[in-house]
């Protein structure tokens, strides 16, 4: 990751924007409450993707491949997040990654510290939040995949994982990147459990919650723009999508 | 000489019920009924991709499938090669590619693409190597499936209904090509048909289908041809 | 292997739809008796049924409009062929992405009263729309609809249009095809779409404590309230009630999207 250094609580760390130097954004007219959250916003939301997309094409592919039972219940235990209020998600991971429990002995060997309020704990609630979207998605299209082309490769003589390699997944490729991006665009917009977990750190602010506190203290230019900048980036994403083709994940 | 083909097998789909037995010793046999009478079932549990209620398959002399002894071979260890309907290439590979998958006797790269450009000749298809499957007509299409279907070094090759989705003119071109190149290539070949003139055209032997079994088998007149291929195929079908 | 034809099923089928009604009336008022025996022995009831019951009221009628408009708007993304339909399920689905404060800033801009078109709004409805339950209603039913309305499309769209024109032969005038033959074959997508349009309404966070306050007692849905109550006892309960209804809408949602294919 571009100028990525491990963050300590509260620490901002460079990001996408650390490429550029602060005073080419000035000059651009970019100001930093503009930068700020969206560098934070960005470099979170990459992060999260980074490991939905791998994570959730792995295990669509197993939920559209495997017959084990309770394939149905898993994807529905993983899809809880869409249906859950965010404060609910927030709260569990408040609680799971800041109280006592395994996770948090987990997470204190891993990082040293418990993540909640740092930059961290934002990018775990995106990928917790973001997560069934890339899942829904990636199934959908590997269930899509013609079956005959896997049994002509099995013809063939190719062992299975070459045939997801070769055959499965470059068929599916659309709706798995169609999931990814969605989980980029849903990260990019997580407010409610970003809030909870991670406070309203200003060095952690997203450009949700920074369009937030804009309307709060009244500044609306500000709020404006920050909120004309989202839309644009969120009708973009979607617009890509709905270029990749259809799969209808629900 | 083993037969190449040794099949006795059942399956019930639903409503429709398969009870057939066959045997091919070598050359062409075609199966030739009307639609729905179980032929392309047959094709697929041949090649393992169904597995059939009772019964046992055994290919080169190799039992493949045995119901009683709970023995399936996988597909991908049944060395056949399979030609279908509508090629069935991988649309995001180019034709050679497609091919160059197929021939597993080979290691190296450059080795299996030197095989596979040796059957995309055979079959009249060299200039299409570098094209992607979705620019292609149904006839090179067809011709490529051929290739990738005998380019694997099969002791046995399923074609399913090859030349149906084509048109006419196509077809007949078609079926000299496919009669010729298997002939040669000293394979035995199973294919499975609908048309009359094709099952003639084609076949060694003609086994009848009808309704889920076999109403019976009939060698098909022909001058003996030159070649490599020892004697007059045989092929014997018990209804 | 003929199939014989089945007989008599149009009478089955309408004493099958009778049964079946009668069985949903009995078993909502058993829940509701229930839930009412139930709720005096939840703890906190007193300080959950509040909010509880105004995110009910809210979802209700943001399911209401959001499945009106989803399905309808649905119906014409699937059946018309005018340019840039895509482009307009784009825009429609945007609240899916997009974040809930934007979503809430957009509404307080049209719908404030200080704005222009929120005051031409007020003067001619006489009705304020921000700061109350009818706030909540409209920032649930903007999060839920783009679900139905995607949900609506793809179902309408895959109903074999070979009935439809059977049911154009028989005389069958448009708007009845629509009700009777589309609508009701594609009911399985339409009714997924609604069931997770239910889970966002319900769950809605940001764009409702934009346009609503979190007034206690007027805007202060189950979802706003877990955070104010976050250190006190009654949390445990609005978690359990808001964890079971997404399992619930969850479960349904992948029911209702296996048994179609």
């Amino acid at each position: 990751m571009p100028g990525a250094c491990v963050g300590g609580t509260g620490e901002h760390r460079t990001s996408v924007t650390g490429l550029v130097p602060h005073s080419w954004l000035n000059a651009l007219g970019i100001p930093p409450w503009v930068w700020g959250p969206l560098s934070v916003s960005l470099h979170a939301a990459i992060e999260a993707t980074l490991v939905v997309a791998v994570v959730g094409c792995a295990l669509g592919f197993l939920l559209a491949k495997g017959s084990f039972p309770g394939r149905g219940a898993i994807e529905t235990a993983f899809s809880l997040p869409m249906a859950l209020p965010p404060t609910v998600v927030g709260w569990y991971l408040l609680t799971q990654l800041g109280g006592p429990g395994p996770v948090r002995s987990a997470e204190v060997s891993l990082f040293g510290h418990p993540l909640t309020f740092t930059f961290t704990g934002i990018v775990v609630a995106q990928i917790v939040e973001s997560f069934p979207y890339c899942l829904r998605f990636s199934r959908a299209a590997i269930s899509g995949v013609d079956a005959r082309f896997e049994q002509a490769a099995r013809a063939m003589g190719l062992p299975q994982w070459r045939i997801a390699l070769l055959v499965t997944l470059p068929l599916a490729r659309r709706g798995v990147v169609a999931g990814a991006v969605m989980a980029f665009g849903r990260a990019l917009g997580d407010f409610g459990a970003t809030m909870i977990v991670a406070g309203s750190v200003p060095m952690a602010t997203t450009m949700p919650i920074a369009l937030y506190n804009a309307v709060f203290f009244g500044s609306h230019g500000q709020a404006m723009v920050l909120a004309l900048v989202q839309l644009a980036v969120a009708f973009g994403l979607l617009f890509g999508v709905s270029r990749l083709g259809k799969v209808r994940p629900w | 000489m083993t037969a190449a083909l040794e099949l006795a097998v059942a399956r019930q789909i639903g409503e429709f019920n398969l009870d057939v037995a066959l045997t091919v010793e070598s050359g062409m046999s075609v199966l030739f009924g009307p639609s729905g009478a179980g032929k392309s079932l047959t094709l697929a549990l041949i090649a393992g991709l169904i597995r059939p209620d009772s019964g046992t398959i055994t290919i080169n002399g190799h039992v493949v499938t045995d119901c009683a002894r709970r023995t399936y071979v996988s597909t991908q260890k049944r060395r056949i090669g399979m030609v279908f309907q509508d090629g069935l290439l991988l649309p995001h590979r180019s034709v050679i590619d497609n091919v160059a998958l197929a021939v597993r006797q080979t290691r190296g790269r450059r080795a299996r693409r030197a095989v596979a450009r040796s059957w995309l000749e055979r079959v009249g298809a060299e200039g299409l190597a570098d094209r992607r499957p979705g620019s292609l007509s149904g006839g090179q299409r067809q011709r490529v499936a051929l290739a990738r279907g005998l380019a694997g070094d099969p002791a046995l090759v399923l074609l399913d209904e090859p030349l149906s989705a084509l048109d006419a003119e196509v077809r007949r071109e078609l079926r000299k090509l496919i009669r010729g190149v298997i002939i040669s290539s000293s394979v035995p070949a199973v294919l499975v048909t609908h048309d009359a003139e094709e099952a003639e055209e084609l076949g060694d032997v003609i086994i009848g289908y009808n309704r889920g079994r076999v109403t019976g088998a009939r060698v098909v007149d022909r001058p003996v041809c030159p070649g490599p291929a020892s004697g007059a195929p045989e092929s014997t079908g018990r209804a | 292997m003929e199939r014989e034809p089945e007989a008599a099923p149009a009478l089955d089928k309408r004493k099958k739809a009778a049964v079946i009604s009668v069985v949903v009336l009995v078993g909502f008022g058993l829940g509701f008796g229930a839930a009412h025996l139930v709720a005096r022995y939840i703890a906190y009831w007193d300080i959950v049924s509040g909010p509880f019951f105004l995110s009910l009221r809210v979802a209700s009628a943001a399911i209401v409009i959001a499945g009106v408009t989803g399905v309808a708007s649905g119906y014409v993304l699937a059946k018309g062929h005018f340019p840039g339909r895509d482009v307009l399920e784009t825009i429609g689905s945007l609240p899916i992405i997009l974040p809930p404060t934007v979503v809430g800033y957009y509404l307080l801009e049209v719908l404030s009263p200080g704005t222009q078109v929120g005051g031409f709004l007020t003067r001619v409805t006489g009705h304020v729309f921000v700061y109350n339950a009818s706030g909540c209603i409209i920032a649930a039913a903007v999060a839920a609809y783009p679900f139905c309305l995607r949900a609506a499309r793809s179902a309408i769209a895959g109903v074999d249009p070979a009935l439809e024109q059977a049911a154009r032969t028989m005389g069958l005038p448009n708007w009845r095809v629509a009700s009777q033959v589309t609508l009701p074959l594609a009911r399985r997508g339409i009714a997924a779409g609604l069931t997770i349009g239910c889970a966002r309404a319900l769950g809605e966070y940001g764009a409702t404590l934009m346009i609503g306050g979190d007034i206690n007692g007027r805007t202060r849905t189950l979802s706003l309230a877990i955070l104010d109550s976050f250190t006190t006892p009654e949390r445990d309960t609005m978690l359990l009630i808001l964890v079971l209804m997404a399992v619930i809408a969850m479960t349904g949602v992948g029911l209702l999207g296996r048994s179609r294919a």
